[in-house]
């Protein structure tokens, strides 16, 4: 029987959030492509939680936008409640929220994939992947057919053997009954790339008509929203929200827990995959934390077009029996309806160490991989893996250099080279503590710090490039002039430091230098500083920010600049680790096995100690010099 | 160019008693800016390449050493970076606070073989010697990594990773409730923290005066003292002491039954290993004594040998004269005083020494002990234990920056920081204190967060 065959630039296997964004950036950067999905209605599934963003996940989606990628735009249009977490605390860990509906959000990234020009998607299972002397040739189908091209991205996500289990039940599914993916596994492992299992889970979702909210704390939304994307006009985005609610469990949970623990598959070894210490099931919870007399639950809807709600915090693997029972004995859920069992899943992934920080396999040229299947967790690390792997995969194409973001620049430049450098045991998750110059990499200036990147691969107009350069340029005056400044010790200065509790002046002082008292601000000054310009909100803030925490700010730059220097140094690919003499043998094994991209990425692996650095740079420069 | 460094050069101790701190780097000018001051008052900046200027080194107002200073703007240095070098006079100690003074004007001090290895990048050492370089790196780097975790007592290896524990569980829980806020509160949390950062400081500053003290490692020229049952070992130590040439400090031996003791003697720094301890236990070239002594006296860089010149040489004695024939010995003939049945001729002829006869009751003869020592240390054929000198250094500049680290978090704290600017120095100390014990960061954050909070979906 004749198969089919067809030839694209890319092809992106999966259409969750890490292979929308992966496609996306591919098509729109000139190149014919082409993505896989199981099921055309499951494009950008949220299985698990009902919301994007977060601590430092938010950080990811505003950093996803300011590259050009989809996800800040999607959950903009299709939100239905939205927070800025930590607003007391330091701009670098204020963090956007925002609930989704999610059917609109599944639907309108629907949309947009379906209506981009170069890109088709198609509804198949890929069960292989064909490479001929290291190099990628494209994938097969399930039918036999064969999709040649130059790239290819995987973004399987949990796809790849799924399993899904609770209790002494188990199916091999994926997520909310979908077909697994459990033919690619073989072909991978066959093309030397190796292979793990993690495992996660999530929570039941329950009919909202079930549950008495009286019994507890309603949880509303902020007052003014601020978008995720920065091409949202904020004024759009204001509009009626929905509530989440608080709940606790409480001892009569735990003990229902602790006497079904021998029917959990967790603790009677059913599930072998390693699952994530941050977002452990209630029994987990129950077992670790045994002094904690009550956990938190969070009843989040799961959209306006239904009446599943789900129930954050208690994600669990417990029988269907045990499920009902705990979750009754939760204040408000008495006379709970299940919708949706909880259940674990468990499915093949990959260690990342095997990908370069382009995101490519070492060892096979021109494939691609993004998202849940490196070996992360979140919709957010996945989308923002999946959007420098499209982009990489279409850089490779067209023989460009890899577009690859560093640790001061993103983000997305911690994740990816975390996933790269270390050897993580559990799915990976984004922390802004994980990012040594956060209060550089901000969620506020995402556009300031990427959007010029975005630009020059291709997928930021010059329109919204040239509005950026704008931005700076007034952020750089304003800062200057307010410096300028001197605003003297009359009575209306002494009125407005009374105002904000803040000491009298007994000289005068610069705005700058006043901006920098906890009580004050920018924004607070504006009565003294009568020649003022006219400046967008986003502007004021930036200029606050700057000069407030201007000696933190400088620290880091400083600390930045010695550290772009290892950054800059870059390790030739055909290094050969084992032809250094003065290497101890651990630090070589060690290159050799992650062959790191530059001398600052060496430095961080484990086991690589300063003096190797040392002896890999004047061995480097000895073969720069032999040459 | 890179950023600044600095070392004692070690080669350097000439007969004259000289030493050279060396500046190499971006800053190197401008950190010599900072501690020489000259009648002329001529800005380092504008001095000529390779011109040499007669100064003070000064750190802050504290005068330190008058030295010889040579200027070498790059390209032209050993590094091919501008170097300063500077010769100073006042022997070892003084090298020591000159090479901190520079180090508090914001150089980092090298890492073994740092200087070479920049030589070497630059351009200045010949391909030829590429191997040679990285030898020096790698040997030098694992020796010293290895003998200053060593070198650490038990119980400051402790007090160390105590603080670290508490620097970690306070950024944990910050980190955890800035990650989780809507599960973990920090109301009032700074509270807490201010008191533990006041422990913090105040238990670094304890760290650094025992560092002051040569406490961290000990270093200077391991010295045992030798000699059979009532030789007058105790006396001549009391008597090093009341002269009070000795300073002192105590240490616990690692061995816990030898006394261990830092003696300065001329500006050379002995640390002193009496045998004492098992002196009263049995005739000491019997029993399981002897082992101790043999090991003690092959580890020495010298032996005082410590002969009570009233008694005819017994077996004791050659017992002792066999076991350090290779070593570099000073026999002192004690109780001259008395009348000697054992001459200087007859020690040498058994013992090819110095040997110098003196009364430690009657304190005569240390006088030449001490010139004797200076010409053993000077004359090159005594070196002081570099790497542990270099290890001890490292450590106390790590420790000050564990300092400034913390005086950063109060100082946070005082004008209303929110917590997530104050986790970034406390996780500047934590790094910090953990070189000292040679302990990475690597994932520790994240493990303690996952393992001591509850959190996520």
């Amino acid at each position: 029987m004749p198969n089919i065959r067809e030839e694209y630039d890319v092809i992106v296997v999966g259409a969750g959030h890490a292979g929308c964004e992966a496609a996306l950036a591919a098509a729109r950067m000139g190149l014919n492509t082409i993505c896989f999905t199981v099921s055309c209605e499951s494009i950008a599934m949220m299985p698990c939680n009902p919301n994007i963003g977060g601590s430092s996940k938010g950080h990811l989606v505003r950093e996803i936008d300011a590259l050009g990628g989809e996800m800040g735009k999607n959950i903009d249009a299709t939100f239905i409640q939205s927070k800025m977490l930590n607003k007391s605390k330091g701009p670098a860990v204020h963090s956007l929220r925002a609930q989704a509906d999610k059917s609109d959000y599944s639907r309108r990234m629907r949309k947009v994939m379906e209506n981009t020009e170069n890109l088709f998607v198609r509804q198949a299972e890929v069960t292989e992947i064909m490479v001929k002397d290291g190099v990628i040739q494209g994938v097969k189908t399930l039918s036999g057919a064969q999709y040649f091209a130059k790239a290819v991205v995987l973004c399987t996500g949990v796809y790849l053997k799924a399993k899904c289990i609770h209790g002494d039940v188990s199916y091999e599914t994926g997520p909310n009954g979908l077909q697994a993916a459990n033919h690619l596994t073989a072909s991978l492992i066959e093309n030397g790339i190796e292979v793990r299992r993690f495992k996660t889970g999530t929570p039941a979702r329950v009919d909202k008509r079930s549950i008495d909210f009286s019994k507890m704390t309603e949880q509303f939304g902020d007052e003014r929203v601020v978008p995720f994307s920065f091409t949202t006009d904020p004024e759009t985005v204001q509009k009626e929200q929905v509530s989440c609610w608080l709940t606790y469990t409480n001892e009569e949970t735990h003990q229902i827990i602790r006497d079904n623990l021998d029917r959990s598959p967790l603790y009677s070894g059913v599930i072998h995959g390693t699952g994530p210490r941050y977002c452990p099931s209630i029994e987990d919870k129950v077992v670790r934390f045994a002094d904690k007399d009550r956990h938190q639950v969070f009843i989040e809807p799961e959209g306006l077009y239904t009446n599943e709600m789900y129930l954050g915090g208690m994600s669990s693997s417990m029988p269907e029996d045990v499920q009902y029972a705990m979750y009754r004995t939760v204040p408000g859920l008495e006379h709970v309806k299940i919708v949706r069992n909880a259940y674990a899943i468990e499915y093949d992934c990959i260690s990342a160490v095997q990908l370069k920080s382009s995101l490519e396999f070492k060892k096979i040229r021109g494939l691609f991989a993004g998202g849940q299947f490196n070996g992360s967790s979140g919709y957010e690390e996945a989308a923002a893996q999946g959007i420098v792997a499209g982009i990489n995969a279409a850089q490779y194409v067209k023989g460009k250099e890899p577009f690859i973001l560093d640790r001061s620049e993103a983000y997305i430049g911690v994740l990816i080279d975390d996933l790269v450098t270390k050897e993580s045991t559990e799915p990976y998750r984004m922390m802004t503590s994980r990012a040594e110059y956060r209060l550089l990499l901000r969620q506020d200036n995402a556009d300031l710090r990427l959007t010029k990147r975005g630009y020059e691969v291709g997928l930021i107009s010059k329109e919204r490039y040239e509005g950026v350069l704008e931005k700076e340029r007034l952020i750089a005056e304003e800062i200057e002039r307010v410096k300028s400044v001197n605003i003297g010790t009359g009575g209306q200065v002494q009125a407005l430091m009374q105002q904000y509790g803040s000491t009298e002046l007994k000289t005068g002082a610069t705005l700058a230098e006043l901006i920098k008292r906890p009580e004050l601000s920018y924004q607070a000054l504006a009565p003294l500083d009568t020649h003022r310009p006219q400046l967008r909100e986003d502007i004021a803030e930036q200029v606050n920010i700057n000069l407030k925490y201007e000696g933190y700010i400088e620290r880091q730059l400083r600390q930045v600049e010695h550290f772009k220097k290892l950054e800059k140094r870059i390790i030739p690919e055909t290094m050969d680790y084992t032809a250094i003499n003065g290497l101890r043998v651990e630090a070589m094994q060690k290159l050799e096995k992650f062959r790191p991209h530059s001398i600052g990425q060496a430095s961080r692996i484990s086991g690589v100690s300063p003096a190797d650095i040392s002896v890999l740079l004047v061995y480097m420069e000895q073969f720069r010099r032999r040459k | 160019m890179e950023d600044t460094i600095a070392a004692i050069s070690t080669s350097t101790v000439s007969s004259g008693g000289i030493s050279v701190v060396r500046i190499s780097g971006e800053n190197a000018l401008s950190v010599a800016q900072q501690v020489f001051r000259s009648k002329k008052n001529k800005n380092v900046e504008d001095m000529e390449s390779h011109t040499v200027h007669y100064g003070n080194i000064y750190n802050g107002e504290e005068l330190i050493d008058e030295v010889l200073m040579v200027v070498m703007k790059a390209p032209n240095t050993y590094t091919r970076e501008d170097v300063v070098e500077i010769d100073c006079h006042g022997g070892i100690l003084v090298t020591k606070k000159v090479l901190e003074a520079v180090l508090s004007a914001g150089a980092r001090l090298a890492e073994p073989g740092e200087f070479t290895k920049r030589a070497f990048l630059n351009g200045r050492i010949d391909l030829s010697q590429a191997e040679a370089v990285i030898d020096v790196i790698q040997s030098k780097n694992e020796y010293a990594l290895k003998s200053s975790v060593r070198q650490l007592s038990g119980k400051l290896s402790e007090k160390i990773k105590g603080l670290r524990e508490l620097v970690l569980n306070n950024v944990a829980y910050i980190e955890a409730a800035l990650d989780d806020p809507e599960h973990i509160s920090l109301d009032n949390y700074v509270n807490k923290l201010s008191i533990d950062v006041d422990k913090c400081v105040d238990n670094v500053d304890n760290l650094l005066k025992t560092c002051d003290n040569g406490r961290i490692a000990k270093e200077g020229i391991r010295t045992v003292i030798l000699g059979k049952t009532n030789a007058g070992k105790s006396s001549l130590l009391n008597a090093l002491a009341k002269e009070e040439r000795a300073i002192v400090t105590d240490i616990e031996g690692t061995t816990r039954d030898t006394l261990e003791e830092q003696i300065t003697i001329g500006g050379i720094q002995l640390n002193l290993i009496d045998t004492a301890g098992i002196r009263d236990t049995v005739d000491f070239v019997e029993s399981i004594g002897v082992e101790k002594a043999k090991k003690l006296a092959t580890e020495a860089d010298l032996v005082i040998f410590v002969v009570d010149s009233t008694r005819t040489l017994d077996e004791n004695d050659k017992d002792i004269i066999s076991l350090i024939q290779d070593k570099k010995v000073i026999t002192l003939l004690n109780k001259s005083d008395l009348t000697p049945v054992v001459t200087p001729e007859e020690m040498k002829k058994r013992l090819d020494c110095c040997v110098i006869p003196i009364s430690a009751k009657e304190e005569t003869g240390l006088d030449k002990l001490e010139d004797a020592i200076k010409e053993l240390f000077f004359s090159g054929n005594l070196e002081l234990n570099e790497d542990i000198y270099i290890a001890n250094q490292r450590q106390k500049q790590l420790l000050i920056e564990a300092k400034e680290a913390f005086l950063l978090v109060k100082d946070g704290i005082e004008s209303g920081m929110s917590e997530d600017f104050l986790t970034i120095d406390l996780m500047t100390a934590y790094e910090k204190l953990g070189y000292i014990i040679g302990e990475e960061v690597e994932d520790d954050l994240a493990d303690k967060i996952f393992k001591s909070f509850c959190m996520g979906k």
